[in-house]
């Protein structure tokens, strides 16, 4: 069989467009998983939510919230081919959004070893009924997002760190880039509908 | 070690690997901790039987059964090489894009056993997997149709019946979802006139990933089945034994490939059209396949959830749907526990609009067949085209048909019941512009022009007893019986099985170069037909006269024995005359005369090239310059080839890297 390519669909400009259309069909996707547990959400808590410290998780939000900006800066300095700024805002992305990973497992979640037994959760368990069980969902799918988003942003520092991508040619920057934008804003929906809509009922343990 | 060579022999030593790994990662971490390795001491393995043994052996690791069964996944994608390009990637390595055998020297059918790009290499190896799927399924429906053949059988037990019922299901629902990517897979491209998908190696993963998802459904069977039907509901698939967490993930795999396939159709079909092909003309079938792969592409992640909830629920205790899970904080009665009713509505989220995924690219193959054997034009293209969309669409807004004695809130039965009576509107439409199309034709009877027509017959018997179950008053008698087994049956068939017969019979010669038997074409056509029409009003029959569905056995006093003896024979018919078409197709064919490059006639593009088409299908452009159905109108030309073939491509194209 001949091998042979196809010079017009090779250009990097034609598969940058195509990507990025990929690249938006699969979040429109993921809107559809993570709106039914939102949907879970509002057909099992109604107007509750479960009484949980309030400050922790709103530390957190305003970490991933600033770590989009440093997404952004980093982009932006690729654009400009401004390789400092870019590898230094990717590196503080990361931080951050480890920042906010690590929120929730240790202190959301409250994974601990107490007497040689793995415990999970000093405010709530996800054996606590509806609400254990839709608050770890909804939590640790995001948290999925984010840690395969932080892993996305330490490939693409480690890549930039050894040169490569351009102010032309940078796709794998963008993606990452709106991927976590992306994960963010999920998370602009999450916050609230677990920590703040809703009576709070219960006093947790 | 020559096998190793074959990537399906690598994927399958590595998913065994990461099961293992994952299998000891679980229990490892357990021991360390301290626990017991069995999460219930109580469960013990009988070892009666191997039968038993399996059954029953696994039931107390059940988390780590599930950790196991996902880094089966992982492993077997890695093994095959799925997954090799990107990783490159991450490292910034760049990866040549080539066409054409990947691994020089290897003949050209192990380019079937293992990871390539082209377009049309998956989509038969779609095609392959899916038959092999439903001769799983098939074979499970012959030996529960046998227990079902007379009253008061005891020929299957009934737990072992109701695994064969659940896994014929889910199983032919991935055979089918397979033959759908087979056909968008191998077509689409084609069609448009590109040389292959917007994502080769998307491509190529969407379709492996559906091995290990449908070994682990499977493998469901064996491990201690399951009970619930293809539905899955809580509170029973919560109770159900630990074949069900294999079907969820065997289920959750196969839609993952639903989800990735479909984006790469919708970006194929808008980025990569021939010159010239704007929306309006593109064949039907590309409609189909858009409108299928928007369904696809959104509905799916709804039946990952609601499963992986379940799932959940079973290994972490999270009390999603049990309405008398435990509840963490002191008494309040108003707030209960989790709730059945929810997971019926994720899941048919999905599952309503499922089916349109699985008879919108049938309908659509109909609607490109006709115009070609009756030498006419389609009947109204763009409502037809438009009719897809709409039918898409309002699919989304009617699942809850499907819970009218579920208990949900009664206000939101009449509601539903309209929007489902709504969609008889655009399949209408489709039912008059084949009528329309094929009223005064020259009509040729080859064929795929009979599975058209056949499917025409039965899709018929399947939309009309579609309204009795739309319709709240009558589903409320109907529900659970075998009439609604009767409905899908015929839905089914009529919108996929019948349709993807005739495609495998029409596009068979372009594959191959080779024409297949007309004479056994002919006799499979004629056996299966009558056959199923027999067995469909058979089911309706018996389901009108009391028979329940997922029942393994029902009383003399029905009086429906010879009903279902009639059901029972005309499935036996409709399976041995399917094995005659496999061996028309993939036997007999070898030695049949050469088919030309277009033995049907056709506008098509694909049928411009010779059979079986080059590697680069297109070598210049096609450029589209004229209605894609203009049949029997003088002087009217669909496609023109560029005078001037493109620039010689030299030196294989590079992608990935930044
Ligand atoms: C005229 C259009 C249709 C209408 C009004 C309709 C209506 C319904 C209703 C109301 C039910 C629920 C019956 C019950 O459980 O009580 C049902 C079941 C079903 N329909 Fe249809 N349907 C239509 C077309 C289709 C098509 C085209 C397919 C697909 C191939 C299909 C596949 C199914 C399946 C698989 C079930 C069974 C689900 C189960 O296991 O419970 N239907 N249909
Ligand atoms: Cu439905």
């Amino acid at each position: 069989m001949a091998a042979g390519t196809d010079t017009l669909h090779d250009s990097y400009q034609w598969q940058t467009r195509t990507n990025r259309l990929g690249f938006w069909l699969f979040f429109l996707s993921e809107v559809f998983i993570f709106g039914g547990l939102l949907v879970a959400r509002f057909f099992l808590w109604g107007g509750t939510r479960p009484d949980l410290p309030q400050i922790p998780p709103l530390l957190l939000t305003v970490a991933l919230l600033l770590s989009s900006f440093f997404m952004f800066r980093a982009e932006m300095a690729i654009a400009t081919d401004d390789r400092k700024t870019f590898t230094r805002s990717l590196l503080l992305t990361a931080v951050l959004g480890s920042i906010f990973f690590l929120g929730v497992m240790f202190v959301e979640w409250g994974f601990t070893v107490e007497n040689g037994q793995l415990v999970l959760g000093n405010h709530i368990k996800p054996t606590d009924g509806v609400y254990g069980a839709v608050f770890y969902g909804m939590t640790g799918l995001h948290a999925l997002h984010v840690i395969s988003g932080v892993i996305g942003i330490l490939l693409v520092w480690n890549l930039g760190r050894k040169g490569h991508f351009s102010a032309e040619r940078h796709w794998g920057v963008e993606a990452t880039a709106i991927y976590w934008h992306y994960v963010d804003l999920v998370w602009v929906f999450f916050y609230p509908a677990l920590y703040l809509i809703g009576t709070a009922v219960g006093h947790g343990h | 070690m020559r096998v190793l060579k074959l990537g399906l022999v690598r994927g399958l030593l590595g998913g065994i690997m990461g099961w293992l790994f994952g299998f000891a990662l679980v229990i490892g971490a357990r021991l360390a901790l301290g626990l017991p390795a069995k999460w219930n001491p109580n469960l013990v393995a009988d070892t009666s039987t191997v039968w038993r043994f399996l059954a029953t052996a696994f039931a107390p690791y059940e988390p780590a059964m599930v950790v196991g069964a996902i880094f089966f996944a992982i492993g077997f994608m890695i093994g095959v090489g799925a997954v090799t390009d990107w990783l490159k990637w991450a490292r910034g390595i760049e990866t040549p894009f080539h066409h054409g055998a990947r691994i020089p020297g290897t003949p050209e059918w192990a380019r079937y056993f293992n990871v390539d790009y082209s377009h049309k290499v998956i989509g038969v190896q779609y095609g392959i997997t899916g038959i092999l799927l439903l001769g799983v399924g098939g074979t499970l429906a012959m030996i529960f149709r046998l227990q079902l053949a007379q009253p008061e059988l005891n020929f299957v037990q009934p737990d072992a019946f109701n695994t064969m019922i659940s896994a014929h299901g889910m199983i032919m629902i991935g055979a089918i979802l397979l033959g759908v990517g087979a056909m968008s897979n191998y077509l689409v491209p084609l069609m448009i006139g590109a040389n292959d998908m917007a994502f080769p190696r998307l491509n190529a993963f969407a379709f492996w990933i559906n091995v290990p998802g449908a070994l682990l459904l499977s493998s469901a069977m064996f491990i201690g089945g399951w009970n619930t039907g293809w539905t899955g509901y809580p509170p029973l698939s919560s109770q159900a034994p630990l074949g069900v967490q294999y079907f969820f993930l065997g289920v959750f795999f196969i839609g993952l490939s639903s989800i990735l396939g479909s984006l790469n159709v919708i970006v194929t079909t808008i980025t990569m059209r021939s010159p010239g092909m704007s929306l309006f003309r593109m064949p039907i079938f590309v409609w189909a396949a858009f409108a299928t792969s928007i369904i696809q592409l959104t509905a799916t992640q709804l039946i990952g959830l609601s499963f992986l909830m379940v799932l959940m629920q079973r290994i972490m205790g999270m009390g999603f749907f049990d309405p008398g899970g435990p509840v963490w904080y002191e008494v309040d009665k108003w707030v209960g526990g989790g709730n059945p009713i929810l997971f019926q509505h994720l899941f048919w989220f999905y599952s309503h609009p499922a089916v349109y995924v699985f008879i919108l690219p049938g309908l659509g193959i109909i609607s490109e067949l006709l115009p070609v054997f009756s030498r006419k034009p389609l009947f109204g293209y763009k409502w037809v085209a438009m009719s897809s969309m709409a039918i898409a669409l309002v699919g989304f807004l009617v699942w809850a048909h499907h819970m009218f004695v579920s208990g949900m809130s009664n206000f939101l039965r009449v509601p539903f019941m309209m929007s489902t009576l709504l969609v008889a509107v655009p399949t209408g439409v489709k039912f008059f512009s084949w009528l329309g199309t094929l009223w005064g034709g020259r009509i040729e009877y080859k064929t795929p022009m009979l599975f058209a027509l056949g499917a025409i017959s039965v899709f018929l018997i399947g939309g009309l007893t579609g309204p009795p179950l739309g319709t709240v008053a009558t589903d409320m008698n109907l529900t659970d019986t075998y009439f609604v087994v009767g409905h899908f049956h015929a839905t089914m068939f009529g919108g996929f099985v019948f349709p993807f017969f005739a495609a495998l019979y029409y596009w068979f010669p372009k594959a191959t170069g080779r024409m297949y038997n007309e004479r056994l074409g002919q006799l499979h056509f004629w056996l299966m037909t009558p056959a199923f029409w027999v067995m469909s009003l058979g089911q309706i029959f018996v389901g009108t006269h009391g028979m329940r569905r997922r029942i393994a056995s029902y009383e003399f006093e029905l009086g429906i024995g010879d009903a279902q003896m009639m059901v029972t024979i005309a499935g036996f018919v409709i399976f041995t005359s399917v094995l005659i078409m496999l061996a028309n197709l993939f036997v007999l064919s070898w030695r049949a005369q050469r088919a030309g490059a277009n033995p049907w006639r056709s506008r098509g593009l694909e049928w411009q090239v010779p059979s079986p088409m080059p590697e680069m299908t297109y070598a210049t452009t096609p450029i589209v310059v004229g209605e894609p159905y203009d049949y029997g109108k003088p002087g009217s030309t669909y496609v023109q080839f560029a005078p001037a073939p493109l620039a010689p491509a030299l030196g294989a194209g590079v992608t990935g890297g930044d």
